[in-house]
């Protein structure tokens, strides 16, 4: 291993939103390459990691989580002023997250129902991914992101080269495998073939379907899958709520699940 | 065992005995690979013995649906073609191709093993060795030489199994590819017969296949061996689930190119790639670079691709098929036409593949006789 030189490592910041820190978490489960990565890079900010705090600007920002409330909608404006490369990693982050399901909701009504004192919540009415509000260099899917891929972003851009990271089907990873399809061979209902890959299609590799935590892949075709889930018994409902999770709020399973949410009147 | 056994002679190995043709198979050192039981079909992995091998099922196939069921004899071979293809054998989905080391600002390559194991392919479908043909033709026998998949193919023992129970999405028969229809390319070809004694015919194709059968204690042919092997043939026929009229389809395809069919076809279509993995004659590839992450080591990697990627037709500006219904058409289109020009066969075998492990059941042969029907040509009904 070639050493960097402390004064030519770029500083990396790790900054979390509405989040559950999984994502940004993924890098400390890089248990064989952390040191390795820790000797590549400056630490500036990683509060999961060290209390040290270095200030910008930053070669490098991990950008976690949605943005839900008017603080962060301003604290990500300070954070993209203050990062040259900005990436931004999960379904949070890229999509707005499982707390999007408020944006089918009166967010009102649930603040009441879960807090005692409801008038200390300071809440946007819709969680929204981070490219929504400032320019977002790259983005990294998955709830959580793949700590093999967030590895390939960060040796990507130290070796001044393009990430490996597809965004075709689960299913290219999936049958490279050699699983058998789940959909095909036993009805279960799979979003294998609209969702990107990413993650070595680990649910299909179980005997499950996927559900989809890496979002929509490049050409998504969520009306004909929906269409074809149909087929095999699943109802409106078993469809809103396959295509209504972690990335509820991307466009193309948005469109799905709206228009299953609403049937049109048969015939 | 009264005379000498020469290539193509045809002699019957009783049921009972097929363990001895692994043995004999694996004395000479190849690792044997065939279909077995796994997460509910029948799937290509490493198999010791004939008691490996999916005795008494079957599958039932349909376009996008695949299930499998007991069967009521203990048929060796009573099933069509499951998911997996030889290719995952002979061109495996990822492969190292070369390594590098940094060295001040100059770099040398560092040894990779090459990875070429001597494989016995058992239970190979005449539509698969018509595959592992076109395979040869584009890998092997072409301008471009892929050596690994040389090497493998060469070192390879085949041995093909002929069909008698194929499934719903086969369309075999109609394209000269089976369902017995082996051609060459094998070592041992075998006919299981179920009437009577449960028994097999089988030649050898080659001289390696003649060492393994003169080893094996067979018996002389029947008439009634014939004619059982015959009738099942002609079962087999009559049973076959699908059709496909390759006549004019080059011709048609190219004038269909413009045809609005294709955006019909796009409507179902998921971009999802999973006809191109599953067929068994699609060889497309990507290669990816992976470094070190302090740059001081790199290697490619070889790994399957599909036309139904963006990044597949990525070129400085964008990808040349951009929209869905361009991505299909290249595909079918290259399938069934350009690749006749290419490589001078179809890249087709009829094996139904893409059809049944479609997540959404998309019929090439139904979309081919649409096209045929809009073009004016030969109406006639396909099924």
């Amino acid at each position: 291993m070639r050493a960097i030189p402390k004064a030519k490592r770029p500083k990396l910041a790790v900054w979390k939103f509405a989040s559950c820190d999984g994502c940004q978490l993924s890098i400390l489960d890089l248990e064989d390459q952390l040191l390795e990565v820790l000797g590549s890079v400056e630490l500036a900010y990683f509060p999961e990691a060290t209390r040290a705090v270095l200030k910008g600007p930053y070669d490098i920002s991990l950008v976690e989580g949605s943005i839900t409330t008017r603080h962060d909608a301003k604290r990500i404006q300070e954070i993209r002023r203050n990062s040259a490369f900005l990436v931004s990693i999960g379904a949070c982050a890229t999509a707005g997250g499982i707390q999007a399901l408020r944006n089918y909701a009166n967010l009102r009504n649930y603040i009441q129902a879960v807090y005692p004192r409801p008038e200390f919540i300071d809440s946007l009415d819709k969680s929204t991914p981070i490219r929504n509000h400032v320019f977002v260099d790259f983005e990294l899917r998955g709830c959580p992101v793949s700590k093999e891929q967030l590895l390939e972003v960060l040796n990507a851009l130290l070796n001044g080269r393009k990430p490996n990271i597809p965004a075709y089907s689960v299913c290219l990873e999936c049958k490279r495998k050699g699983n058998v399809c789940v959909m095909v061979a036993a009805s279960r209902p799979c979003l294998g073939p609209v969702t990107q890959a990413g993650c070595g299609a680990i649910c299909p590799s179980f005997h499950r379907g996927c559900y989809g935590c890496f979002g929509p892949a490049e050409s998504p075709n969520g009306a004909s899958l929906a269409a074809w889930l149909r087929r095999l018994g699943q109802d409106d409902e078993a469809i809103v709520r396959l295509f209504r999770s972690f990335n509820a709020a991307s466009e193309a399973f948005h469109s799905v699940s709206t228009a299953h949410e609403n049937p049109k009147p048969q015939g | 065992m009264t005379r000498t056994l020469r290539i193509g002679d045809q002699v019957v190995l009783d049921r009972e005995r097929l363990a001895g043709l692994f043995e004999a198979i694996r004395k000479l050192g190849y690792v044997v690979h065939g279909p077995i039981l796994s997460d509910g079909a029948i799937v290509l992995g490493p198999i010791e013995s004939d008691r490996d091998l999916p005795i008494g099922w079957r599958d039932r196939q349909d376009a996008g649906t695949y299930r499998l069921e007991r069967r009521e004899d203990d048929a060796v071979f009573g099933y069509a073609v499951g998911p997996h293809s030889w290719k995952r054998l002979l061109f495996p989905p990822k492969r190292s191709l070369w390594r590098a080391e940094r060295e001040g600002a100059r770099f040398h390559l560092l040894p990779i093993v090459e990875d070429t194991p001597k494989l016995a392919l058992f239970g190979v479908r005449p539509c698969e060795m018509a595959a592992i043909r076109v395979q040869d033709r584009v890998l092997a026998n072409g301008q471009y030489q892929d050596s690994n998949y040389a090497s493998r193919r060469r070192q390879a023992f085949v041995v093909v199994a002929d069909c008698h129970e194929p499934g719903g999405g086969c369309f075999c028969a109609s394209l000269g590819t089976g369902p017995t229809e082996q051609g060459e390319g094998w070592d041992l070809a075998m006919t299981e017969i179920l009437q009577g004694r449960h028994r097999f015919l089988v030649r050898a194709g080659s001289s390696k296949g003649l060492d393994v059968l003169r080893a094996l204690p067979w018996t002389e042919t029947s008439p009634a061996d014939l004619q059982a092997a015959e009738r099942q043939r002609q079962r087999a026929l009559r049973r076959m689930g699908r059709r496909m009229n390759p006549e004019g389809a080059k011709e048609l395809l190219y004038q269909a190119a413009s045809d609005n069919h294709w955006d019909e076809i796009a409507q179902r279509c998921l971009m999802c790639g999973n006809c191109t993995m599953a067929c068994p004659t699609c060889f497309c590839v990507t290669v990816v670079d992976r470094t070190s992450l302090d740059g001081s080591q790199t290697e490619r990697e070889r790994v399957w691709d599909s036309c139904f990627s963006l990044e597949f037709s990525y070129i400085h500006g964008g990808s040349v098929r951009f929209s869905p219904y361009a991505r299909y058409r290249h595909w079918m289109t290259h399938k069934l036409a350009s690749w006749q020009d290419q490589f001078g066969t179809m890249g087709c075998v009829g094996c139904g593949r893409c059809i049944v492990w479609c997540p959404v059941g998309i019929d090439i042969t139904e979309e081919l006789e649409t096209f045929r029907s809009r073009v004016g040509g030969n109406r006639e009904a396909v099924r």
